[in-house]
């Protein structure tokens, strides 16, 4: 075997208490198209930001040609021959390609817009030079950061995703241009979850979970389920919930939602049907960017439906289409989002404050004034209740850890006392203890009779929690799976959209 | 080189927040300072024509109140908007539409009197203000025309609005051709408050108006929801306040106040419709509200201080022979000061740890 052009040994990066990567080892040859596999929350993206220099180790060794070396930058990077296309590109829309490409590389208009029409026909990367960004497609675009990488003359070429913004035809193309460049010995990190595609043009896989490595495989040795264990874990725990409650009435109904997107990272919502009972407990299966932040918005009422779509949601009992949050929460709705800084919370302001925004109407406002000892009482109960670790009331948002304000904000909408409850990734990024907490609690508010519906990409948490599944992929959502009936490798292929969905 | 990065803090830094408007009033200073020498100005004699005269007699100070008190209503209007990140620039615009819907009534009805007059003009000033920032709120939930570029431009609209009613129809038939309307009758006047000098009740209303924006901000839930919608838009769309109506209230409280000013202007100090009722309170506003931190009780301050400013200017051209444009430019450097000294009420600057290749 040749050298490795990279690598690395047992590199370990911490955020905090959380450990993104552990001990790592990972060697890449030239020529090689080498897929980084994982679920997201794997530590993919801290690997590769690593290996750009956009964060450097806390432990472990790199080593480049042979030898050991710091990546203190991204420049640094570029200098040794890495070069990284990002999932969201760093494009100037108003400027032209040959503009964009300038601002990075040294040269004058002429020989740039030379060499890029050189590059393009020796890569299959036809892209004029002269047009304006915001003309050209997502295709199109990731051509143009692939050539201003490929200006620099890498060793090694990092992509983020490629293929998660492209079209099926666009894919095509684009793996025309990677064989083409790894026959010409430049190594390729391919990071991707889409098992198919690894299996159709990547020559190694290191797979990844929970920021270990846990596979380092050739693709074609194995088929799509066998990589999908890997990557989701055999050693799955089968914990099933508290025995079925009487079935009651459908608390939230959505029937044949569709629902397009101005966003050109958005998923468009395609024919989406649910209906989540009282006691019991649904989940959405599925890898981030299938949809769910498109699929989150247009439940909790913050994407505003067109008329056409008025009369698709349901919500224990009434059409709420038209309604804009606030009014879905007067019905006994309660919703914990995604994002907690900046959307369950504003970071700025008391956890006193960030009690009023969704519990205003429990008391704390009178005659339009605010009723600030309520809203300092309610917070208090919220913070003991919850055992949030904060100095107290007082303290901002944003000073707390990710955890502590989950619980928190998790706590705030279990005091609304819901009928409905929806949960958007509830335990991503909080300790363990307190995810078992969390759900605990769950368990106990669906015993109670809540209908409660839940988002999450860690499948053991579904399987633990959930009394029934769905995948949501590419924005299209299969049919129920019951939990007690299903094992991970049927989600697996869901996900992957491999497989079809049992009833 | 290695620079340094600014890191966000956890907590907003109570002392630097303190601190932000000393330190901007000192860097502009000695900047101001530095810049009058080079242009051979003695600096010595600027600072105590500035800074010191204006406090020496009474009649002066009372100068510094009257300059205060449309700064002060402009502002406390303007914050709230700007709390919400609705960022309504044509405060001046709002000003002369105020100033010219009070003077209708003296302008058309220069015979009448009686105690209404006043209040009426008042009441007009500000909905003229209100009207005028209305059409800015209409465009931005409308078609999300930037409030900014709107209100700016329209404050140019009103200007010319107000050069035609005085070259034309509200032009005094007395007054030799002069861009002015009549002189006002004395009901139509604002009543004096402090004797021997121009402070009028304005002053008063000013002061109410502030403690009515404290009421607002502090305890209101119409303010919070601006604050929430301000400080983090996606929160403000998770618990569901509704963001066109913000940009509504936003722009309207600043129209509002901004009219009111506007009136007691000409109600006030000028007692007639003139082209230059405006001396750039509307813009000045801007900067005394974030001189004040954005906070009711703090612009109190950021508008004494302007308005010293404004005085002094004024000394400093008369006996210090400083130019006209020295107090804008000081103006301009106080409110690039501050908001480089607030950045770092949330932010600090941290090294970077370890050598690079």
């Amino acid at each position: 075997m040749t050298e490795p052009l990279l690598s690395l040994r047992g590199v370990t990066k911490r955020y905090g208490p959380v450990h993104a990567n552990t001990g790592v080892d990972l060697d890449v040859r030239a020529g090689e198209i080498h897929a980084i596999l994982g679920e997201n929350g794997a530590g993919k993206s801290t690997l590769m930001k690593l290996i750009y220099g956009v964060e450097t180790p806390d432990e472990g060794t790199i080593a480049w040609q042979g030898e050991l070396t710091q990546i203190g930058s991204p420049a640094s990077a570029r200098r040794l021959g890495i070069g990284m296309v990002f999932q969201h590109f760093s494009l100037f829309e108003t400027l032209t390609v040959v503009e964009n490409v300038s601002l990075l590389v040294p040269g004058t208009k002429k020989a740039l817009t030379k060499r890029i029409v050189q590059l393009g026909q020796e890569f299959g990367l036809e892209v004029d030079p002269l047009a304006y960004v915001y003309a050209l497609s997502v295709g199109e675009r990731q051509r143009v950061e692939i050539i201003r990488c490929l200006m620099a003359d890498p060793k090694l070429l990092i992509l983020d995703e490629p293929t998660s913004v492209l079209p099926p035809q666009s894919v095509e193309l684009l793996f025309d241009t990677l064989r083409r460049l790894s026959a010409r010995g430049v190594a390729i990190l391919f990071i991707s979850h889409k098992l198919e595609e690894i299996r159709s043009i990547c020559t190694h896989a290191t797979i990844l979970r929970g920021g270990t490595v846990t596979g380092n495989v050739t693709p074609q040795d194995f088929d799509a389920h066998a990589l999908a264990t890997m990557m989701i874990g055999r050693d799955m725990p089968h914990l099933s919930p508290a025995e079925a409650v009487q079935r009651g009435a459908n608390q939230l109904e959505i029937s044949g939602l569709t629902l397009g997107t101005d966003d050109p990272f958005g998923v468009s919502l395609k024919n989406i049907f649910m209906h989540v009972a009282e006691g019991e407990i649904l989940g959405i299966a599925g890898v981030s960017g299938n949809g769910q932040s498109e699929l989150a918005a247009a439940i909790s009422g913050e994407t505003a439906l067109p008329k056409s779509m008025r009369d698709v949601i349901a919500m224990l009992g009434q059409d709420v289409g038209a309604m804009n949050p606030a009014t879905r929460r007067k019905l006994g709705f309660a919703f914990v989002p995604e994002d907690r800084l900046g959307q369950g919370a504003v970071p700025e302001l008391s956890l006193v404050k960030n009690s009023i925004l969704t519990a205003h109407r429990h008391g704390m406002v009178k005659k339009g004034m605010i009723r600030h000892g309520r809203a300092a009482a309610f917070a208090k109960a919220c913070i003991a209740q919850n055992d949030v670790r904060t100095p107290g009331p007082a303290a901002e948002a944003g000073s707390l850890s990710g955890g502590n304000l989950q619980k928190f904000i998790i706590g705030r909408e279990l005091m609304l006392a819901p009928k409905l409850l929806f949960l958007n990734q509830p335990t991503w990024g909080v300790d363990i203890g307190a995810a078992t907490a969390i759900r605990r609690r769950l368990i106990e508010l669906r015993n109670a009779g809540c209908a409660i519906l839940v988002i999450s990409e860690e499948l053991e948490e579904l399987f633990e929690l959930t009394d029934y599944m769905q995948v949501l992929s590419e924005g299209r959502l299969s049919p129920r799976f019951k939990t007690s009936e299903t094992v991970p490798e049927d989600i697996g292929r869901a996900m992957i959209g491999a497989g079809e969905g049992a009833a | 080189m290695v620079f340094p990065k600014l890191v966000r803090r956890e907590n907003a830094s109570l002392p630097v927040l303190i601190a932000a408007p000393f330190v901007a009033l000192a860097m502009a200073a000695v900047s101001n300072l530095v810049l009058y020498a080079t242009i051979g100005v003695d600096p010595a004699a600027v600072f105590k024509a500035m800074l010191i005269d204006p406090f020496t007699s009474y009649f002066s100070f009372s100068e510094i109140l009257l300059k205060a008190g449309p700064l002060l209503l402009i502002a406390q209007g303007l914050a709230i908007g700007f709390r919400a990140k609705v960022f309504n620039i044509g405060a001046e615009g709002q000003f002369i539409l105020g100033a010219i819907c009070a003077s209708a009534i003296p302008v058309y009805l220069p015979q009448a009197s009686g105690i209404w007059i006043w209040p009426t003009m008042l009441l007009f000033g500000v909905l003229g203000g209100l009207a005028w920032a209305a059409i800015t709120a209409f465009w931005r939930v409308r078609l999300n025309a930037n409030e900014i570029l709107v209100s700016l431009m329209l404050s140019f609209i009103a200007l010319q609005l107000l050069n035609y009613l005085l070259l034309g129809p509200w032009k005094d038939p007395m007054g030799f051709n002069f861009p002015q309307s009549v002189m006002f009758q004395y009901d139509a006047l604002l009543p004096i408050l402090l004797p021997g000098t121009r402070v009028n009740v304005s002053l008063i209303l000013a002061l109410l108006v502030t403690v009515a924006a404290w009421f607002f901000v502090q305890r209101s839930f119409a303010g919070y929801r601006l604050e929430v919608g301000g400080l983090a838009p996606n929160a403000a769309r998770y618990a569901g306040f509704s963001q066109s109506s913000a940009i509504w209230l936003s722009l309207l409280i600043g129209g509002a106040a901004a009219g009111l000013a506007g009136a007691a202007e000409v109600a006030g100090p000028v007692g007639q419709l003139q082209r230059s009722i405006s001396t750039g309170y509307g813009y000045a506003a801007i900067i005394v509200a974030y001189l004040g931190g954005l906070h009711p009780i703090g612009i109190v301050f950021a508008a004494f201080l302007l308005a010293t400013l404004y005085i002094g200017g004024d000394n400093a051209m008369v006996s210090a022979g400083l130019p006209i444009a020295a107090v804008n430019v000081f103006q301009g450097s106080l409110l690039l000061a501050y908001l480089i000294a607030s950045t770092f009420v949330r932010r600090k600057l941290v090294w970077p740890q370890g050598a690079r290749p």
